[in-house]
């Protein structure tokens, strides 16, 4: 449409006067002005801005980066001591959103697609709890539900002399969470390393194992094949390395616990909400994804002779992943961006270790460059892997 | 539907001397050994959640008081005592006490604007002016200074009409600013476009924390010196700016899902693109969105909360103050629940609102 008029108004421009009423010189205007009219702008807030931080005498640059940051942080996954910089702090931070953020991730799918399946149950009680839950999660701010969790661990949970114990060895109290977890073995590191070598020795048995089905219509049993090579080399080094089974017992020790794997009320707090939340919007996008594949769908895959796992795996599933995956990855980005609020409750997050130092130096425009350019180095690149995948998986007309 | 559906069915196969309930129960509670296992369950586990909640909410909880009755039911009863004793913070804040019954008359304005915008018969030409009229009333009510109100700067509101005034305003300035970054987004020349692809991506890629801290700390040193801008302007520019770029992709899912027939109808009639996008294209395209689009303006009044980052005193920010107060401190879990509450009852009332209309609007779609 507007190349065709574009082109006839190109060809009248030789013989017509330059008015408003050509598209084409009309087009070049309106794009003309408006460019200038938003460089003008900046120019005027650019212009502003200098002569602000003129007047207030604030530094501008990166080199505060390299300063001693002067506060310590609550948590951290590396060493951090207030004498070190500022960039290890907001190193420290980034590594804090991706730990809350990752976990969170995980949970949530977990969470969602059960209380997706729960909805769509035969049971009338499983399909209503389900609903109900979903109801509430998605018409209540996050930000209430986080404080509603941190009040909990600081209010309503005992100290650790009296903590709660719903499970031996897992003790709620308001320190925090406390998880046994398997003793320090020098075996361990070698099991994470055969998991990932029987992982991808999964994806070459799956190779093989289609390449043989191309030429001899044999099948082989490929899932149950890859979970053993995943789940049994770590076993089988875990064997090799004399099977430990100490455990690191949570215990109290005078006022609080020693031992076992901590997890503090912020980050607690922070992770139960952003699952719940989050799984609650994750649920609706895996109810719609089931229904979107029509029954006839799975009649036909039975009519044609498929079993319940290939018919799942050959029809149903990339029909339903289809729907899926758009809405999916977006609540993923939600929850990394929505891990944020960590600012609120006092969990040292990418933003609240940001604000923080902008606090502190007083140079605003480069913490909240630093905190964006963060976000949104994840979220493009994330939508651009999407992307990719969302043209791989997508419908091929003919 | 599909309920009833079952029900008849289990009626089919027998038993004709059950009545409707028993055949219902059957089919949708004990249909199979695995249904009836997980029923059981369920039930147990929900009869007894039920009790201890009924215990603790009515029973034991301590509705009129001190705190110290409180702390001698804390574990075993909730204290709804602290609304008695703190309402008037947690809706009002720092408003003025005698003057309250101010911001009170302004919240009952944006009920009627809602009740009144939500009925259909009231969509035409004399909205945009009850709406103005309405808004007028409450700016005078808010800030005083004629008519013999005091005066009441900006600083001194919160609570629940702050919630209410970021979220309304943010709604209805966000969304012209959404038309027109989603008719820039579709538009075909490219310095536009890209103007505004950029625009939207940079906002729905960075959480709205990091805008309202951009308000707070950033937008004092865009402006020429000697204009100072208040913080309440300066977080609801920061909503408008965040709410714009995620309306502008619902809207343009809208202008993207209209069959092309109509904008060449459109030109085919030699309406200008003003005309055909004011009289053809919006009022199809935003009416096929308006599902999503209710869903953005629930996401957008949860979000208001969020202002509370910045220290403005919203309801929440306004019941977190209340619990602080040394004589309430350990109540948080109470005081939140009851917050939620009044969160709970405006999202759940727009989702309502927007399952209802969609069927209406879909009526000409069933035959």
């Amino acid at each position: 449409m507007a190349v065709s008029s574009a082109g006839s108004g190109g060809r009248r421009g030789s013989s017509m006067r330059l008015s408003l009423n050509d598209p084409t010189f009309r087009a070049i205007f309106w794009q003309i002005a408006v460019i200038g009219g938003f460089v003008l702008i900046v120019w005027w807030l650019i212009s502003n801005t200098l002569h602000n931080l003129e007047v207030r005498a604030i530094a501008t640059g990166w080199n505060f980066l390299s300063r001693e940051a002067g506060f310590a942080i609550g948590e951290s996954i590396i060493p951090f001591e207030p004498e070190n910089t500022y960039s290890r702090a907001l190193l420290v931070g980034i590594l804090n959103t991706l730990r809350v953020s990752i976990i969170g991730i995980v949970l949530a799918t977990i969470l969602g697609t059960f209380v997706g399946i729960g909805r769509l149950s035969k049971n009338w009680l499983v399909s209503r709890i389900c609903s109900v839950y979903v109801e509430f999660m998605r018409n209540l701010p996050l930000l209430v539900q986080l404080f509603f969790w941190w009040a909990m661990f600081q209010d309503a949970f005992p100290g650790p002399r009296q903590a709660l114990q719903p499970v031996p060895g897992v003790f709620f109290s308001n320190r925090g969470i406390k998880i046994p977890i398997p003793a320090e073995h020098w075996v361990h590191g070698w099991m994470a390393a055969a998991c990932i070598v029987g992982i991808v020795a999964g994806v070459f048995v799956r190779r093989w194992a289609r390449a043989r089905q191309a030429t001899t219509g044999q099948q082989f049993p490929v899932f149950w094949a890859s979970v053993g090579l995943a789940l049994g080399l770590p076993f089988v080094v875990w064997l090799f390395g004399g099977a430990p089974v100490a455990m690191d017992w949570p215990a109290l020790r005078g006022f609080n616990f020693q031992g076992g794997l901590t997890l503090t009320p912020e980050y607690a707090a922070l992770l139960v909400g952003l699952v719940t939340y989050t799984g609650g919007f994750i649920a609706e996008i895996v109810r719609a994804g089931i229904l979107a594949v029509p029954h006839g769908q799975t009649e036909a895959a039975a009519a044609l002779g498929l079993r319940k796992g290939p018919m799942l795996q050959l029809v149903i599933l990339p029909q339903a992943l289809r729907v899926i995956i758009p809405p999916m990855t977006s609540q993923f980005l939600n929850l990394t961006k929505n891990s944020s609020l960590a600012v609120a409750i006092g969990y040292p997050d990418l933003v609240s270790i940001a604000n923080t130092t902008l606090n502190q130096t007083g140079q605003a425009i480069e913490g909240i460059a630093v905190i964006m350019g963060a976000y949104l180095t994840v979220s493009l690149s994330i939508s651009v892997f999407m992307n990719w995948y969302n043209k791989r998986i997508a419908f091929k007309e003919r | 539907m599909a309920n009833g559906h079952a029900a008849v069915m289990g009626g089919n196969a027998g038993r004709p001397t059950e009545s409707k309930a028993v055949q219902w129960i059957r089919a949708n509670l004990f249909s199979s050994w695995w249904n009836t296992a997980l029923s059981l369950v369920l039930l147990y586990l929900l009869g007894k959640f039920l009790f201890w909640f009924v215990g603790w909410g009515v029973t034991n909880a301590i509705w009129y008081g001190a705190a110290t009755e409180c702390r001698a039911v804390k574990g075993i009863g909730a204290c709804w005592a602290v609304f008695p004793e703190k309402w008037r913070f947690i809706l009002f804040a720092t408003y003025p006490y005698e003057d309250q019954w101010r911001p009170a008359l302004s919240c009952l304005i944006f009920f009627f604007l809602y009740a009144y915008s939500a009925l259909r018969r009231n969509w035409n030409t004399r909205l945009p002016a009850v709406w103005i009229g309405g808004l007028l009333a409450i700016a005078v009510l808010m800030w005083g200074g004629i008519l013999g109100l005091a005066f009441v700067p900006q600083e001194r509101w919160g609570g629940l009409v702050l919630t209410l005034i970021l979220s309304t305003f943010g709604i209805a300035l966000a969304f012209p600013l959404a038309i027109l970054l989603a008719l820039g987004r579709r538009s075909h020349m490219p310095a536009i476009k890209s103007l505004c692809v950029v625009y939207i991506e940079l906002i729905r890629g960075v959480p709205l924390i990091s805008l309202l801290f951009m308000a707070s700390v950033m937008f004092p040193l865009f402006l020429p010196e000697g204009i100072t801008i208040d913080k309440l302007l300066r977080a609801q520019i920061a909503i408008i700016g965040f709410a714009g770029a995620y309306l502008a992709e619902v809207v343009r899912g809208g202008l993207q899902a209209l069959p092309k027939g109509q904008y060449e109808a459109a030109d085919a009639l030699g309406l200008s693109y003003w005309q055909a996008t004011r009289m053809i294209i919006l009022p199809q395209a935003l009416r096929l969105v308006i599902p999503p689009m209710v869903n953005t303006f629930i996401g957008l009044f949860k979000d208001t909360s969020l202002v509370l980052i910045i220290g403005l005193l919203d309801i929440l920010n306004a019941a977190k103050t209340a619990v602080s107060d040394p004589a309430w401190r350990g109540f948080g879990p109470d005081v939140y629940f009851g917050v939620s509450l009044i969160y709970f009852v405006f999202c759940f009332a727009m989702s309502k609102y927007s399952q209802r209309i969609e069927g209406e609007l879909n009526k000409s779609k069933h035959r």
